[in-house]
């Protein structure tokens, strides 16, 4: 017998032309002691579900239809009745520790609340009681973290604190809502090993709500795909995973890039564009193609680079090192990986190449002239030409008030400025097939995109002046997975016909060992080790290497 | 506060001639240039200028043009006046401007809402100078219930001058005083509003929500106190603009401050009354920032533990 | 070129802006209100059958004429005549459209200044950005109403008395207009710090775009909604502040009214039972502002992008 049962449940948003069914019909069975796994891409109704649940939707949402039983309790009999149970029946933890406890009241003050709210104990004794939870959720001198705010922890920290908010009453159900996308690696399988230990110990029914099939693979028992609104598929994490039934279960367990082995493409099942020209690309005619000669395009020396940390105190003393004498070289039509966690100064690395920033110190070598040194403009626009970059963020990377064309006829004029009307379109053209984008694509504004299509444009634009290297910065941690397979094909098509050469940024080490042929590991603004990529996978040399690999999710775990 | 003196000083040092603007055209130049001596305008500039910076830190302004009596003197019988208005007008308009913001951010969609925002939109319509007028016909012409100007019986306590200890006195500031913070209560009504709707959709008092936290303590616990710490801002804002438009209504009513002086000074382009308010004014801001700062580090625990380090 | 009018009008009638105006009747309403207001001011001889301004055509017999449906109106006073037998009704329009002039010009003159100062001082940071930040730090904790008093103050004194009259629409737009500057640069420099960030302008620099382009032709369209905003409720104060400085006497001289001045002159007559002198620019100068305040708020809560999720 099921714990929890979700029954015909609909939620529909009343929007200006029409209504949105944002969660259709869903069925859904929890054990106790078990967890499942809620998976699907953005827009597909899995965090609907999970506030649907405690009927927390948002205005103009709304429950519209189903039952959802907690035992033998309709919970959703009288929806005022629901507020009852909400912690004390159930918990709910969110993606953003960061914002999710309120920043004025001391995490004791909460958590005493909370457990007054539901349970008729003395202040004294739900202060033992918080201080015991924070010890099981593994903060350290709970007694004396008791009266500090939210903003005196560290994210992974605070992710506990959350984690003991919602277990404080002993609900039977938690509901965990991307509780780990927002922290690194390291801290990830930290928080998923206390939700698996805690799933046990308290025998809890567990929905874990996530985009991560990595993550899924490694906690959840049972999964449940949804798309649309529609659970596609429901069934043990095993065969879901290894055998999928449905067409879209299978195309997005293939488009997740596998830790062990490198494949040459990802098998793509349904594609988010129809246009493929990948044969002949007639942007080739315009391209002066460079021959590949086995040596360093990008030379980058003992670099540096420290931020003044005005913040805090006027002097200079408390400068952050972002990135800490490093040195590596990149060879003309490779891909070179950096990956590191967040604050490890990738990124820092990848605005002084594109020379957004200046180095504190140390130098930088393109085609073996010191681009560091470079003083006069028109000097650097040479360069500029040569070295081009695609963001993260595909929303945030386009300009929403300029039209496609002019977005990416932008640089082509910039750089020749004589060139005719007729010639410029055609080549806007060329570059948008060159992404697979129909030319009508030319006349519409970004926001008419989506995010994958947005960074094709992206790529377009850096392909207008024709570069020798490109710099991607984390390009497809933005996307779904299934977008994230065919940007990251359309990537190395790009590479092979055009001969670029790629420094490939990321924190997701699946996806570089896919994309590139060596990799840089940087730590705390440090590189710890370069090598080769199936080197680096099978035979780490440096201790945090390894560990970061000890830690990533694996898709493949699933087998053993 | 010596930069503004400063700045002040050598504006005014630059403007004009006070001598055309007093003195009447069949003046001889005797007479102006006796004026001038007596006004220490003779004298080359650096030296009225250290004069003034050294008056000014004495409280001493020099001579109005105008009236031709000490300025300081002119302030210190002032002052009581504009700083009754403005402590009255200043508790008016934090008080029920906070209860109305609070109430209108909590209770969005009720008909009560709607309707202190339509009022409040209004008001924010409303210059001083028209509601002011409009009392005055309203409580003044047509039911003569209260003053139309003046402070009332005023009770000399030697260095302060008070009306709040004659009936007559309470009576005159009424309608001055609403005046005066109507305009005032309206932007704080707007501002406490804005707050508190946007501190209701954020995720931690969603986290609140499902925990199973009442909602009268979500609203009045939670979200209240997060909304609270920008009102100490907006009261110092607030008084400040309170002193400025205590100008306006200070002249509508005929109430006997410094708002009223300073309007006659810039009619009559009487140089060391205006330089005076000028400074007074900057003192008072500052004395106000400085509060302010003050309040926040005991309100807001992200100031005051900033220095910590985030450690766990 | 027509095609491309059309796809624009499609866009406008298709944008959430425009469904949010035709579900808005306060909106509605008061642009038409405004429309109205903005049409009589500035074709106001067309309209009016008199020139309050000629003095052949006043007739001192005719003074203190109440509102027509009174007992003692005349029909061809609407509105009634003042204390030197003006008709209210077109001595009203004229001051409305002396005060708009003046609101909008004051309006337009701080928001280049405060979006030109805001925009460089967001883009370029450093001690520039400081200094001028700092400067409306200290502008904006003097109230504006004072600012522009002070500034009135001086360039009475800067200006001869003769002088004064002919310049003192001038000195009323400037001290308006620097008093509002502050708003315009908070607000831009907030929002050009936000899009500086955005990686579209990290893209362009690497594609070697000047600043200057940078700044005007991708900054400067995606800052203009919040500007506009306050743009509106800013003209709204600006029409305030001028009305207040010349019923303080300090702003617009008799001899060419506005909307303050009338109320100024107006009050005089108070005590004595001629309500309407100082009534109706009174009303109609709160109607005006109230309108703009309602699409300025309208506006608020439809481009806020936080509340309209």
């Amino acid at each position: 017998m099921s714990f929890l049962k979700i029954k015909d449940l609909s939620v529909n948003y009343q929007m200006r032309k029409e209504t949105v069914y944002a969660a259709k019909n869903v069925n859904i069975e929890v054990n106790k002691g078990e967890i499942l796994g809620l998976v699907g891409e953005s827009g597909s109704g899995k965090s609907t579900v999970g506030n649907a649940i405690i009927n927390l939707i948002d205005e103009p949402g709304k429950v519209s239809s189903g039952s959802i039983l907690l035992g033998e309790l309709n919970i959703h009999e009288d929806p005022k009745n629901i507020v009852k149970y909400r912690g004390k029946k159930i918990g709910l933890i969110f993606q953003d520790p960061q914002t999710s406890l309120n920043p004025i009241l001391t995490i004791g003050e909460q958590l005493i609340e909370t457990i007054q709210t539901h349970l008729a104990l003395t202040k004294e004794e739900a202060k033992e009681r918080s201080i015991s939870l924070l010890k099981e959720v593994g903060i350290k001198d709970a007694a004396k973290r008791f009266d500090d705010y939210p903003h005196q922890f560290s994210g992974g920290m605070r992710q506990r604190v959350v984690i003991s908010l919602a277990l404080c009453c002993e609900p039977e159900l938690l509901i965990a809502d991307e509780p780990t996308t927002a922290l690194d690696v390291s801290i990830q399988s930290q928080i998923l090993d206390l939700i698996k230990k805690l799933t046990k110990e308290r025998n809890l029914a567990v929905i874990l709500i996530t985009h991560d099939m990595g993550v899924i693979a490694e906690t959840a028992n049972r999964v449940a795909v949804m798309k649309n609104g529609d659970v596609v598929e429901i069934g043990i994490t095993k065969e879901i995973l290894t055998n999928p039934k449905e067409t879209y279960t299978k195309s997005l367990v293939s488009s997740v890039p596998p830790t062990n082995k490198k494949i040459s493409r990802f098998v793509i099942i349904e594609k988010e564009n129809n246009i493929d020209n990948k044969n002949n690309l007639k942007i080739l005619n315009r391209w002066t193609k460079k021959k590949i000669i086995k040596q360093d395009l990008v030379q980058v020396k003992n670099l540096s680079k420290s931020f003044d940390d005005n913040f805090f105190t006027e002097s200079s003393k408390n400068s952050v090192m972002a990135v800490n004498d490093v040195s590596f070289n990149i060879r003309e039509g490779e891909s070179f990986g950096l990956v590191g966690e967040s604050g490890s100064g990738k990124s820092t690395i990848a605005k002084m190449i594109v020379n957004l920033f200046k180095p504190s110190a140390g130098e930088f070598f393109f085609d073996n002239v010191c681009v560091t040194k470079i003083k006069q403009n028109s000097e650097m626009m040479k360069f500029r030409k040569q070295i081009q970059m695609i963001f993260q963020d595909p929303y945030s990377s386009l300009n929403g008030r300029l039209k496609v064309r002019d977005i990416v006829s932008e640089p082509i004029k910039l750089h020749n400025p004589l060139i005719s009307k007729n010639d410029l379109d055609s080549y806007v053209f060329d570059l948008l097939e060159s992404v697979e984008l129909a030319q009508n694509s030319a006349d519409r504004y970004p926001h008419e995109f989506s995010g994958g299509q947005r960074q094709r444009i992206s790529i377009a634009r850096s392909l207008a002046t024709q570069p020798r290297l490109l710099v991607c910065d984390e390009p497809t941690s933005a996307l779904d997975v299934s977008i994230q397979a065919q940007i990251l094909n359309l990537l190395k098509d790009l590479q092979e016909q055009l001969n670029l050469t790629i420094l490939f940024i990321s924190h997701d080490l699946p996806v570089v060992r896919q994309m590139c042929d060596r990799i840089g590991v940087l730590r705390d603004g440090k590189l710890c080790e370069v090598s080769d990529t199936e080197d680096l996978f099978l035979k780490p040399q440096h201790d945090y290497t390894k560990e970061l690999l000890r830690l990533m999710p694996k898709i493949e775990s699933i087998y053993n | 506060m010596l930069v503004v003196a400063f700045v002040s000083f050598s504006l005014f040092n630059f403007v004009g001639d006070p001598i055309n603007n007093m003195v009447g055209e069949e003046t001889s130049d005797e007479e102006r240039y006796e004026l001038r001596e007596t006004l220490g305008l003779m004298d080359p500039i650096h030296v009225q200028f250290s004069r003034f910076v050294v008056n000014a830190s004495k409280g001493e302004f020099g001579i109005s043009y105008q009236l031709r009596r000490p300025v300081s003197e002119l302030i210190a019988e002032r002052l009581p006046a504009t700083i009754e208005l403005v402590v009255i007008s200043a508790l008016i308009a934090l008080i029920s401007g906070t209860l109305l913001g609070v109430y209108t951010g909590i209770n969005r969609k009720s008909f009560v809402s709607d309707v202190i925002l339509a009022v409040s939109l209004l008001g924010v319509s409303l210059p001083t100078f028209v509601i002011g007028i409009l009392f005055i016909y309203l409580f003044a012409v047509i039911l003569g219930i209260l003053p139309s100007f003046g402070r009332g019986e005023v009770v000399d306590l030697g260095f302060w001058t008070t009306g709040f200890l004659s009936i007559s006195g309470w009576k005159a500031i009424i309608l001055p005083s609403v005046t005066l913070s109507l305009f005032q209560m309206t932007y704080i009504i707007r501002l406490v509003r804005a707050e508190m709707m946007e501190i209701l959709q954020t995720d931690y008092i969603k986290f609140a929500r499902a925990r199973g936290i009442s909602e009268e303590s979500i609203k009045y616990k939670h979200a209240l106190k997060n909304g609270l710490i920008p009102v100490i801002t907006i009261a110092g804002i607030n008084i400040g603009t309170l002193i400025a438009f205590s100008i306006i209504t200070e002249t509508v009513f005929q109430w006997p401050g410094m708002g009223f002086l300073f309007i006659q000074a810039v009619q009559f382009v009487d140089i060391p009354i205006m330089s005076a308010y000028l400074v007074f004014i900057a003192f008072v801001f500052v004395m106000i920032n400085f509060i302010v700062d003050i309040l926040y580090y005991f309100i807001d625990p992200r100031i005051r533990v900033k220095g910590d380090s985030v450690s766990g | 070129m027509d095609n491309n009018i059309n796809t624009t009008w499609s866009r406008i009638k298709d944008s959430d802006i425009f469904f949010s105006f035709k579900k808005s009747p306060t909106a509605i309403i008061s642009s038409f209100i405004l429309f109205i207001i903005f049409f009589c001011s500035f074709f106001v001889e067309l309209i009016t059958p008199y020139n309050p301004f000629d003095p052949s055509s006043l007739s001192l017999m005719e003074a203190f004429t109440p509102p027509s449906w009174t007992e003692e109106g005349l029909s061809k006073f609407i509105l009634g005549t003042d204390g030197q037998g003006r008709d209210m009704l077109s001595t009203i329009l004229y001051g409305s459209r002396i005060s708009l002039i003046v609101g909008f010009s004051a309006i337009i003159f701080s928001l280049i200044l405060g979006v030109g100062l805001g925009l460089t001082a967001g883009y370029f940071g450093g001690k520039y950005e400081m200094i001028i930040m700092r400067l409306t730090d200290v502008q904006l904790t003097v109230p504006s109403i004072l600012m522009a008093l002070l500034v009135d103050g001086i360039a009475r004194g800067l200006i001869s008395r003769e002088m004064h009259d002919e310049m003192a629409i001038y000195v009323l737009i400037f001290a308006i207009g620097i008093s509002e500057w502050p708003q315009f640069a908070r607000v831009s420099r907030a929002a050009t710090l936000v899009e500086k960030n955005k990686d579209y302008v990290s893209a362009s620099t690497i594609i070697g775009v000047s600043n200057l382009v940078i700044m005007f032709k991708h900054i400067l369209p995606n800052i203009l909604r919040p500007v506009l905003v306050i743009g509106t409720i800013g003209l709204a104060l600006a029409i305030i502040a001028e009305s207040t400085l010349s019923f303080l006497g300090v702003g617009v001289p008799p001899t060419t009214p506005s909307l303050g001045t009338l109320i100024r002159l107006g009050n005089d007559f108070l005590f004595s039972g001629e309500w309407w002198i100082t009534f109706f620019p009174a009303i109609f100068l709160v109607i005006l502002a109230f309108s703009i305040n309602l699409l300025g708020d309208w506006m608020r809560d439809t481009l806020n992008p936080r509340l309209n999720k």
